[in-house]
């Protein structure tokens, strides 16, 4: 992907909305377009945090282990992100990602964005709001999830 | 008395006297759920709705309950509720054969605002069951599909199993200028949908917030987060609509049971305007 093509990538994904054009910059040195096939998996349950990926295209289920069987407890497509916890030190993944259509992203080692939100706290406090923001909206969703809100007993009129 | 006028309907009828209906089907959508249609009297008032009202069943020597009617408000000649198999009154309804009687009082409620979302997109979010009391107003919007911009159904059900509708859902998706979306906030790994709940569905709708009507059913949680949500993104409050449940018993605002605030769900509601419920949603219902 040539740079200008990366930066207007970069500015027009949701999750870089509004971020301003240097840092953009910045960001647009350090991402990689990659390439997933379906039913490829990504990074599986207990792989250390490496990665941090924009999808541009396709979509990739969130898989855990449960007694005798796997299940899917989120997609993501393209406009979402992959990967947050490699924003952080020292942490390991919680899901297997698997791609449920043939997945197109740009990816950014987190180690090298970490680095730079700390050479440049602004930068870093731009970044980090969009990853709160992102972590909090996983979290209520979860939330809900587990409510099973659906369940007879949550059921509306039956 | 001629036999005449003896055999048409009343124009109005003692509102806790249910009419005798016949049961012309009942079919299995899910593994719990079921569809049940039945045929009234012609041109009895009991089968002329608007969408988002409900009936009062009546199993005779059973018991009596509120459900949401199902079918197409234009088809007059019968009734439908889909309807969840979860106690004994539900059981002996989606149990019933063809040709057997069972009770209906009603139609209740106030109804979706079809009128007033004229002109406009209309964005429907149904958790679970709460697609069957908005399957109406998606017929009733088709049958005048050029009074409406865009159309979009966003469907959350708990898993692939329990989605109802399934063809219809599909086929709903494909028609010009609407989309129609479902997820599961479980799938197993050879589901290749969405899964999530409702609410991560309202980044992939593509409308104007300003110019749109949102109409909501499913349970309270979900209710209560997706109209949030909708605010957040510019809906304006007085433009979102949901439909409220609560322990409905005389359907008139007679008995009380069902009262939320200074509304009794049965002759206020189900439906209401997010501003007017909104005080109430944080509610325990007793």
């Amino acid at each position: 992907m040539a740079p200008s093509e990366m930066k207007t990538v970069l500015t027009a994904h949701p999750f870089l909305e509004g971020l301003p054009e240097k840092y953009v910059d910045m960001l647009s040195k350090l991402a990689f377009e990659v390439h997933f096939d379906q039913d490829e998996v990504i990074f599986r349950e207990g792989d250390p945090s490496s990665l941090f990926y924009l999808i541009l295209d396709g979509k990739i289920a969130l898989e855990m282990g449960a007694p005798g069987r796997q299940i899917i407890i989120q997609t993501l497509e393209a406009g979402d992100e992959l990967g947050w916890s490699s924003l952080l030190e020292n942490t390991s993944k919680q899901f297997r990602a698997r791609c449920l259509e043939p997945v197109r992203a740009l990816a950014f080692d987190g180690a090298r964005v970490v680095n730079l939100c700390e050479e440049d706290h602004e930068f870093g406090f731009h970044i980090m709001r969009r990853a709160l923001a992102l972590v909090a909206e996983r979290l209520r969703a979860t939330r809900l999830q587990t409510l099973d809100v659906y369940s007879p007993k949550g059921a509306r009129r039956p | 008395m001629s036999t005449a006028a003896s055999a048409a309907p009343p124009a109005t009828r003692p509102v806790m006297e249910p009419v005798p209906v016949r049961v012309t089907s009942v079919s299995k959508e899910t593994h719990d759920t079921f569809t049940l249609t039945v045929a009234p009297p012609p041109g009895d008032p009991v089968s002329a709705f608007e969408p988002g009202q409900f009936s009062m069943l009546y199993v005779y020597g059973v018991g009596e309950l509120p459900i949401s009617i199902s079918g197409d408000p234009a088809v007059r000649e019968s009734l439908t509720y889909t309807i969840r198999s979860v106690g004994q009154v539900t059981y002996q309804l989606v149990t019933r054969q063809p040709g057997d009687f069972i009770g209906v009082r009603g139609p209740f409620g106030s109804s979706w605002p079809l009128k007033e979302a004229r002109g406009k997109s209309v964005l429907i979010v149904a958790g679970g069951i709460g697609l069957a009391p908005l399957r109406p107003a998606i017929y009733s919007i088709l049958r005048h599909r050029g009074d409406y911009n865009r159309l979009v159904i966003l469907y959350g059900s708990r898993s692939p199993r329990d989605l109802l509708y399934r063809k219809e859902f599909a086929a709903w998706g494909l028609l010009p200028d609407t989309q129609a979306l479902s997820t599961v906030d479980y799938g197993g790994v050879t589901w290749r949908g969405h899964v999530g709940v409702v609410t991560t569905l309202f980044r992939l709708v593509r409308m104007q917030p300003k110019e749109t009507v949102a109409m909501i059913c499913g349970p309270e949680i979900m209710m209560r987060y997706a109209a949030r949500e909708l605010e957040a993104r510019g809906l304006p409050p007085e433009q979102i609509h949901l439909s409220m449940e609560r322990n409905m018993k005389c359907g008139a605002g007679f008995c009380g049971h069902c009262q939320m605030g200074p509304y009794f769900v049965c002759k206020h509601g189900p439906v209401f305007s997010y501003p007017e419920i909104k005080p109430y949603l944080d509610l325990y219902e007793l």
